[in-house]
């Protein structure tokens, strides 16, 4: 088999990378183990895509070429399952992830497939021309090079978080200086003040501004709190519906929620590592291009 | 696909019948009846409550 070395290598790191992108995290997405064995399976038949392109293209297969570039639009699929897949799950959630959060880990999850097939191109190619060993290192370099451009923006890069008092004025819930909502109930103001926990969210620039005013991206931040620190709340009990409220004349936004998990300095954290969205990225930077 | 009103009030809980109008009210006298009153009827209601001042509870589903 005159291409079985580059073929075989390229398919090894393609299968490799996708291991590595394979991972469950915080937010437990992919689901273990169905997920993981439904998506390292669309993992392989991306890295033979890749791996077999190259010496297709070298032998001049040209029909070859032609079939695997149909296969690989097939993997715009995987957006759309993703975001299906989510969008069945947001009814039954107490605090839903949002549109924008599904969408953006729907593109993730599509991108990380051409990560695949580019890894795997880039190794059998390397392999090809100079070797096993040359494969390896421009394998390595591409898987390098594109989870580096892929990689989330964590809101800390743009966005003080700082932790704030709940408190109450009269009625009126505040964390810190910033209304929160109106609470009626005697005893879940009592709840709230002995449970609840807030941060305040300091855009450090304009462009963070505009992203804070993204409800997606407040609610993607909720979401990733009730996530890890629980939430105390139910159907019938409205008022502990995590919040975040934006103040419209300074831009800053106030966190509320009432967890299971009481830990202030976790919240900061999580509230910290949250991505910026890509549709909630703030444009004013094209505002002042233009 | 569950249909469902949101964004109104349901009803209010009130000390004086006069200062609701076009909303089903309870009217209850005394502070920790009336609070109550607002508990039970936001449990069951699956709606929030919030205070207006001047005895006006009024239970919001949101």
């Amino acid at each position: 088999m005159p291409h079985g070395q580059s073929i075989g290598l390229g398919l090894a790191m393609g299968i490799l990378a996708r291991v590595v992108l394979l991972r469950s995290d915080y937010r437990q997405y992919p689901t273990y183990p169905h997920g993981y064995a439904s998506h390292l399976f669309l993992g392989i038949i991306a890295a033979l895509v890749g791996a077999v392109s190259i010496p297709a293209l070298i032998a001049k297969e040209w029909t070859a070429v032609t079939f695997f570039v149909i296969v690989a639009q097939q993997f715009r699929e995987i957006r759309s399952m993703e975001r299906d897949s989510l969008a069945a799950l947001e009814e039954t959630q107490l605090v839903a992830r949002g549109s924008d959060y599904i969408e953006s880990i729907a593109r993730v999850f599509e991108a990380r497939y051409y990560i695949v097939i580019f890894v795997a191109a880039s190794a059998a190619y390397g392999a090809e021309r100079g070797g096993v060993l040359l494969g390896i290192v421009l394998g390595v370099i591409a898987f390098a090079g594109s989870t580096l451009v892929i990689k989330p923006e964590p809101l800390s890069r743009s966005v003080e978080v700082e932790p704030a008092q709940v408190n109450f004025k009269g009625a009126d819930l505040y964390v810190g200086d910033m209304f929160i909502m109106n609470v009626g109930l005697e005893e879940s103001r009592k709840s709230i003040l002995e449970h609840g926990i807030g941060a305040i969210l300091t855009p450090k620039t304009e462009t963070a501004r505009d992203t804070l005013a993204n409800l997606g991206q407040r609610q993607a931040i909720l979401h990733d709190v009730a996530g890890i620190l629980g939430v105390k709340k139910d159907i019938d009990t409205p008022e502990y519906t995590p919040m975040a409220t934006r103040n419209i004349q300074t831009g800053r936004v106030g966190i509320f929620i009432v967890p299971e998990e009481r830990d202030a300095g976790l919240l900061i954290n999580i509230i910290k590592r949250t991505p910026v969205l890509e549709s909630a990225r703030g444009r004013s930077l094209y505002r002042k291009l233009s | 696909m569950e249909i469902t009103i949101s964004g109104m009030i349901i009803c209010a809980v009130t000390d004086d019948g006069a200062k609701v109008k076009d909303v089903p009210a309870f009217i209850v006298k005394e502070e920790a009846a009336r609070q109550e009153k607002a508990r039970l009827l936001s449990r069951i209601l699956k709606a929030a409550v919030h205070d207006l001042g001047d005895g006006v509870l009024i239970v919001v589903r949101h």
